[in-house]
């Protein structure tokens, strides 16, 4: 699928470089934003008739390293300030929406899990993201502000493998971001804890230099950070920069 | 204590009675796809027969639809047409294989096979892998791996039939001995009329899975019943009805006999008896023949006739004789033997 | 044989299919930094992760022939219903994705799966998150390797070598283990060297059936791939050391079993 759309973005920005002005603004966004940023890309597009949105959603170090490839993308939304810097070619990023964790657990909470102290308990199935991927590092932070010291099963590859282990009830606990638990439905039920705070991601956007439709662009950028942007992606589980 | 057998195999449309005697050789000739590898698969217990039975000393191997015993419990020894030695076993491996099989321990496995390579003359073969063998060895240790196990029923497919001429009568010999000596039964299957003359007591010929002729081999040889026994013992045979010592054929053509018979009998007469001329002879059983064929063999020429009759000339007298107009066949009464 | 002019119509496609199975490992062996490869070698995750690789590979491999061979000799000889159906079933491994191949071994001996649950209740055993885990992912994977190229071997075998046996009066036991197996020995030999192939480089299922974690579940395909995210040398070395590990075991085994 998102081979299929890569090359859907390079037949479009192939034909689009041509003597009309482009129609089509290319959002490289975190996987994390799939949900808001697609219904707020139906927006757009009804209160821009004849402009398209088109985006191509993968891990942020993924994507970075797509755009510096040479990748055509207009906007790059991150879900780290760290990706966001990998890439030169960013324009004044701004952080546009915090994502915080949060603990996931199976529908019913089978463990009986109220806090991140259980997390330290070597009875219970704990999965963790791995340390190298950004809720592994977010993850390592609350606890070491928590001064936990965590018994974790498994160290998943990224956010979503962790949240397939606890909706499927392999898991009793996982440190997760909201927008996770959120998107998980009712297989899947969240709890906060305060150590979050401690361990907020920031997501920044920005356009590009060499963006193909650089004035789409950032009406697309004004657009996520207005008042409707921000009711969309708090609605996803996003709280405000 | 005989096996009896009916084998009824409807896919090869095998119909095969056979009885045979403790000590008797059994000969199944026939051409090919006759039925008798389908035959020898059933006596093996190989293949389950639709129809028939196989039954030895009142034991029942074979009795569809309510018994079937299978091959590893059938005291059997079977040399197959391409010996079907295990490649990756020494010989000597290969001939104790059914006895470890059947639980002799190791050692006296390998004695007794070292016993039975000896018998068949290849003991100093017994480290070797078949692969290294030559046919007429490779031939001996499957006999001896068939013997080995003391079978009550040794089955033969073609034995001789991966031979070369010249082993093939050195090897012939050593097997009839061999069979000599085997106190069970066999049941050997062949196309070669030689093999089966050499080697049975006793003949069934099967054509198209039937029996079409069965005795011991002098009576089958001499007096063959069908086209293709006569072919193989190289008789001449003609069907008719008699009356006295005139015979009128099938094809109309009358013949005269020295013995008087009444009725339906066969006339059987060697290719050699008949002689071709271009005048008609004053002779009796002289008939006007056209020539179908031609064949060479090695110090005769065949004519094959239009009556289904051959005739064995030497290469000079052909040389005399227009083979492309009708000739007058003549045969003397002497050289006609007849039967019922 | 002929010699001669090999025809430019295959010469060409050969070279570009060799170049391009080829190139790939030249680019990863040129980026290496060999200065630091001693170093990088003798750490304890490495050593960790490629022992893992190496023990689960290998007992993933002994479950595929325990189990393997069987079927596939039931596949090439048994006279069971719908034998092609059972055929394409048994390959269904190898066009799944392993990650779904993963959920699908999560979904049944995972916690809450049917046989999972079973496990735990009357055995007290959990697969997922251990390296018990991680070989079942890998035998999942791998084992229709094994069973094809082994089935292939028996279906080319000549089978009336079996009823030779028969004949003699062996057991279907005895003729499968000293007739049947010996004449297929190659075949068993390349489909276990393939299997294990398989197993050591096994990715998707395992991460998402054993999950990861160091020294437990963490195999060297899996360190490859975090160590991806945040240190591509780091990953460029695991990645050479699981290649020269894999060929000269396969070398090995190629010359002294398979002979060619």
């Amino acid at each position: 699928m998102r081979a299929l759309l890569l090359t859907v973005l390079l037949v479009l920005a192939g034909c689009s470089s041509q003597e009309e002005p482009p129609r089509t603004v290319t959002v490289f966004a975190a996987a994390s934003l799939t949900e808001a940023f697609t219904t707020l890309g139906k927006e757009f597009e009804t209160a821009n008739p004849g402009v398209q949105v088109a985006f191509n959603f993968a891990g942020s170090s993924a994507l970075a390293q797509q755009i510096n490839q040479g990748a055509p993308a207009d906007v790059f939304a991150s879900a780290a300030p760290a990706n966001m810097q990998q890439v030169g070619d960013a324009k004044e990023p701004v952080t546009f929406a915090k994502n915080q964790l949060e603990i996931a657990v199976p529908k019913g909470n089978p463990g009986k899990v109220t806090g991140l102290a259980n997390f330290a308990d070597e009875s219970l199935d704990i999965a963790l993201c791995a340390e190298q991927v950004p809720c592994g590092a977010a993850a390592k932070k609350a606890l070491a502000a928590a001064g936990i010291t965590a018994k974790p099963d498994t160290l998943e590859q990224d956010v979503k493998a962790a949240l397939t282990k606890v909706r499927l009830g392999e898991v009793d606990a996982a440190l997760v971001y909201r927008t996770d638990v959120k998107a998980a439905g009712a297989e899947v039920e969240g709890i906060d804890f305060p150590e979050a705070a401690k361990a907020v991601n920031d997501y920044p956007i920005a356009v590009l230099g060499k963006a193909p439709n650089s004035a789409q662009a950032k009406a697309f950028v004004d657009f996520v950070r207005s008042d409707r942007g921000k009711a969309v992606l708090a609605e996803a589980g996003f709280s405000a920069p | 204590m005989t096996l009896d057998a009916v084998l009824r195999v409807d896919r090869a449309g095998l119909d095969l009675p056979l009885t045979v005697e403790p000590g008797e050789v059994v000969v199944v000739l026939g051409p090919n796809g006759a039925g008798k590898t389908t035959a020898l698969r059933a006596l093996a217990g190989l293949l389950p027969l639709q129809e028939g039975h196989i039954r030895l000393n009142g034991q029942v191997w074979d009795e569809p639809p309510r018994t079937f015993v299978p091959a590893q419990q059938r005291r059997v020894g079977v040399v197959f047409q391409d010996y079907l030695l295990f490649q990756h076993m020494s010989v000597l491996e290969n001939v104790a294989f059914g006895l470890r099989a059947r639980g002799t321990p190791r050692d006296a496995a390998r004695a007794r096979a070292m016993t039975w390579l000896d018998a068949v003359g290849i003991g100093d073969q017994a480290r070797k892998r078949p692969g290294a063998l030559s046919g007429g060895q490779a031939q001996r240790v499957a006999l001896a791996r068939a013997l080995a196990t003391e079978p009550e029923v040794l089955l033969l497919d073609e034995p001789l039939a991966a031979l070369d001429a010249g082993t093939r009568l050195k090897v012939r010999a050593e097997l009839a001995r061999h069979l000599r000596d085997f106190p069970g039964r066999t049941v050997l299957v062949t196309h070669d009329p030689v093999d089966a003359m050499a080697l049975g007591d006793r003949l069934v010929v099967i054509e198209d899975g039937q029996v079409t002729q069965t005795g011991a081999p002098r009576e089958v040889a001499r007096h063959p019943r069908t086209a293709y026994i006569a072919d193989l013992v190289g008789l001449n045979l003609l069907r008719g009805k008699a009356n006295g010592t005139t015979v009128t054929l099938d094809t109309g053509t009358t013949l005269t006999t020295v013995s008087a018979n009444s009725g339906s009998i066969y006339v059987a007469f060697p290719p050699s008896a008949i002689s071709l001329h271009h005048v008609r002879s004053s002779e009796p059983n002289t008939w006007l023949a056209t020539v179908t064929g031609v064949e060479q063999h090695a110090h005769t020429t065949r004519i094959h006739l239009d009556n289904g009759v051959s005739a064995d000339l030497t290469p000079a007298t052909v040389a005399d004789l227009e083979l492309n107009t009708p000739l007058w066949a003549t045969v003397h009464p002497e050289s006609l033997q007849t039967y019922k | 044989m002929r010699k001669g002019r090999l025809p430019v119509v295959l010469v060409v496609p050969a070279v570009l299919g060799l170049a391009f199975l080829v190139l790939p490992l030249v680019g990863l062996l040129a980026r290496t930094e060999w200065s630091e490869f001693p170093s990088r070698l003798l750490s304890a995750e490495v050593g960790e992760a490629l022992r893992l690789s190496l023990v689960c590979a290998s007992l993933a491999t002994v479950v595929c022939v325990v189990l393997g061979v069987p079927l596939a000799w039931m596949l090439a000889r048994g006279d069971i219903p719908g034998r092609r159906l059972v055929r394409a079933l048994v390959t269904v491994p190898l066009v799944l994705p392993p990650v779904v191949g993963g959920v699908a071994l999560l979904l049944v001996l995972g916690k809450r799966g049917p046989v999972g649950g079973l496990l735990e209740s009357w055995f007290g055993v959990s697969l997922p998150f251990t390296t018990a885990g991680v070989v079942v992912a890998e035998a999942f994977v791998a084992m229709p390797f094994l069973v094809i190229s082994v089935e292939g071997a028996l279906r080319a075998a000549d089978p009336r070598a079996e009823e030779a046996a028969a004949t003699l009066g062996a057991s279907r036991w005895l003729t499968f283990r000293r007739i049947t197996l010996p004449s297929v020995m190659p075949g068993v030999v390349a489909g276990t060297v393939l299997c294990w192939a398989r197993a050591l480089g096994e990715f998707g299922a395992t991460i998402t059936f054993a999950g990861n974690f160091p020294g437990e579940t963490t195999t060297m395909p899996l360190a490859v791939y975090l160590a991806l995210e945040t240190d591509p040398q780091a990953a460029i070395v695991l990645s050479v050391v699981l290649l020269a590990v894999s060929v000269a075991v396969l070398a090995s085994l190629r010359d002294r079993w398979v002979g060619g």
